[in-house]
């Protein structure tokens, strides 16, 4: 069994300490917001907090992710009451097909949890490593501007 | 410390008599210079990596500010650009060419070895001509330089005059008649503007290469220089066309990827004329040499464990599997974007953790807006013990060698930087 602190709530799974985290999340744990995307690592859909830090989850055993925070988009709100972040992405319309979003809010909110002012350089250079194939950049880079802004 | 006094007062003294200025120069006009020369330049810039180290991240191109982190202290990539107050728009070609040519500026004071004129000093007139020509066409950014950070007493410039004295040989490249022209053009740019022993040859502990051991392995930036004669770590052999594919594109599926301090430079050999790489390459075959026997063996052992490596078994075979394992096994070809499989890889067999840690944590990545390969860093995934156990699950399953002895150090280091 291996215990796992999921948005503050202390959890127990039983599985192969070499699961990707994110099996573990969507299929044990029916949080299905971080997203499958390419499965190695590439694409950023899958981010969650490790201890309030970005990771992939599909990369990271879930062995790593016992003793520590583990954050998913379900811990920053819900539909009814959006967290800051979310509250951004919706109001700039950042998502199209949506599916990267998830992480890219993961993402932002690793970010401005520790640099609640980022520059618009340091945006884009924090976000890189997230991918958009419906091209829907610059509206995710005003969402993260705006939730940086907005209390 | 009374030795070292002495010393520095002699130097002192032997400094102001013995360096004359060169006096200032009017900037010379940009159309002053004729096209294709500054064209050449630019390629010996490439060549040479100038912008990497006279460029700050995100500043303004041979504007300087870049740190370089030395056993001495830190050093800053100076202001290059033909800005007449604040770079070397007052430098003559002759100033240029004694800075080059003897580690001298322009008002006569020794420069430190951190800039490469124990290489360039080997750059024939021609050449120089065509650095002064490009350096002097670039864009002029007024910028102050930022004073060097080097702890006492190499923060006596005087001290380099016996430095030099001990350690730098001037002198043309002299090409070898008994080798074929392609094989002197290899040494002339690895050993002239390529500068590549910098990095590829240990120092003692004064910063100057071990002679005895030219290319057999340096140090740069926290990565280790892996070995490129003989002593080559690599687990299959290069050859001269794996050598030149590397090098113009980053990437070998047998041998490596460039990261670290290697990625500015393959991305500068990417631009450069093509017989230059290749010339590059066919030397450093040469400096090699054919493998022997046993590295023959070893390499095909290398080539068929990397065919079907059967899983290892512990806390870091476990970890590998769902970390690693993805991109590095289960038969991914060169075709899925070359993740490299790790029994051919030089990271895993070199003589300290450095590079593999590096590559570990923070990933590889190409730089901003820049198309490349991708590798994610693993830092806030894996728990310092997990790191650990990961290494030494590495180093042996697919390097085959005794554990390292220096992860801990290493691994603190580089945890200290990222924070």
């Amino acid at each position: 069994m291996i215990r796992l602190d999921v948005n503050g709530k202390s959890q127990e799974v039983d599985t192969d300490p070499a699961t990707p985290l994110l099996y573990v999340l969507r299929d044990h744990l029916q949080l299905n917001g971080a997203k499958f995307g390419c499965g190695l690592g590439q694409c950023g859909a899958c981010t969650v907090l490790l201890d309030g830090k970005a990771v992939f989850s599909c990369v990271v055993p879930v062995s790593s992710a016992s003793e520590r925070r583990v954050t998913t988009l379900e811990g920053l709100g819900t539909p009814d009451k959006p967290g800051r972040v979310q509250r951004a992405f919706i109001a700039e319309q950042a998502a199209q097909c949506g599916y990267c979003i998830p992480g890219m809010i993961m993402q932002a909110q690793a970010l401005l949890e520790r640099n609640p002012k980022p520059s618009p350089a340091e945006i884009r250079s924090h976000m890189s490593g997230n991918l958009c194939r419906c091209g829907t950049h610059m509206r995710i880079l005003r969402a993260v501007e705006r939730a940086a802004r907005e209390p | 410390m009374r030795a070292v006094l002495i010393l520095a007062i002699v130097a002192c003294a032997c400094g102001s008599c013995a360096l004359d200025p060169v006096p200032p120069a009017a900037a010379p006009a940009k159309n002053a210079f004729d096209a294709a020369l500054v064209a050449k330049g630019a390629q010996l810039s490439a060549l040479g990596n100038c912008q990497v180290c006279h460029t700050a991240v995100g500043g303004r191109s041979f504007a300087g500010g870049r740190p370089l982190e030395t056993p001495f202290g830190t050093l800053y990539g100076t202001n290059i650009t033909p800005d007449p107050g604040s770079g070397i728009g007052r430098w003559s070609e002759q100033a240029f060419g004694r800075a080059l040519r003897e580690g001298i500026d322009r008002e006569g004071r020794h420069l430190y070895p951190v800039f490469p004129y124990e290489y360039y000093t080997r750059l024939t007139d021609e050449d120089i001509r065509a650095l002064y020509a490009y350096i002097m066409t670039r864009e002029p950014v007024q910028a102050q330089n930022r004073p060097h950070e080097l702890r006492p007493p190499f923060n006596m410039r005087g001290l380099l005059g016996i430095w030099k004295s001990l350690y730098f040989e001037r002198g043309v490249f002299q090409p070898d008649a008994a080798r074929s022209a392609q094989w002197n053009r290899g040494a002339y740019l690895v050993n002239g503007p390529g500068h590549c022993s910098a990095c590829h040859t240990p120092r003692n502990f004064l910063g100057a290469e071990r002679k005895d051991q030219l290319f057999g392995g340096g140090e740069a930036e926290g990565w280790h220089g892996p070995a490129l004669n003989a002593a080559s770590p690599s687990p299959l052999p290069w050859n001269a066309e794996q050598l030149f594919k590397y090098l113009r594109t980053g990437l070998d599926e047998q041998h490596a990827i460039a990261a670290g301090p290697m990625e500015p430079v393959v991305r500068n050999l990417a631009g450069v004329p093509e017989e230059d790489v290749r010339a590059i390459a066919v030397y450093l075959e040469a400096l090699a040499g054919p493998p022997s026997e046993s590295r023959r063996k070893n390499a095909e052992a290398a080539l068929a464990r990397s065919a079907s490596a059967p899983p290892g078994e512990g806390r870091g075979a476990e970890l590998y599997a769902a970390a690693c394992g993805v991109c590095h096994d289960h038969g991914r070809g060169a075709s899925s974007g070359g993740a490299l499989p790790l029994a051919l890889g030089t990271a895993m067999t070199i003589p300290t953790s450095a590079n593999l840690l590096r590559i570990t944590l923070e990933g590889i990545a190409p730089p901003e807006g820049q198309p490349g390969r991708a590798m994610p860093g693993f830092a806030n995934a894996l728990t310092d013990t997990q790191v650990k156990d990961l290494m030494a699950y590495i180093r042996s399953h697919f390097g085959r060698a005794p554990a390292w002895s220096d992860v801990e150090a290493e691994l603190a280091k580089i945890r200290e930087e990222r924070k």
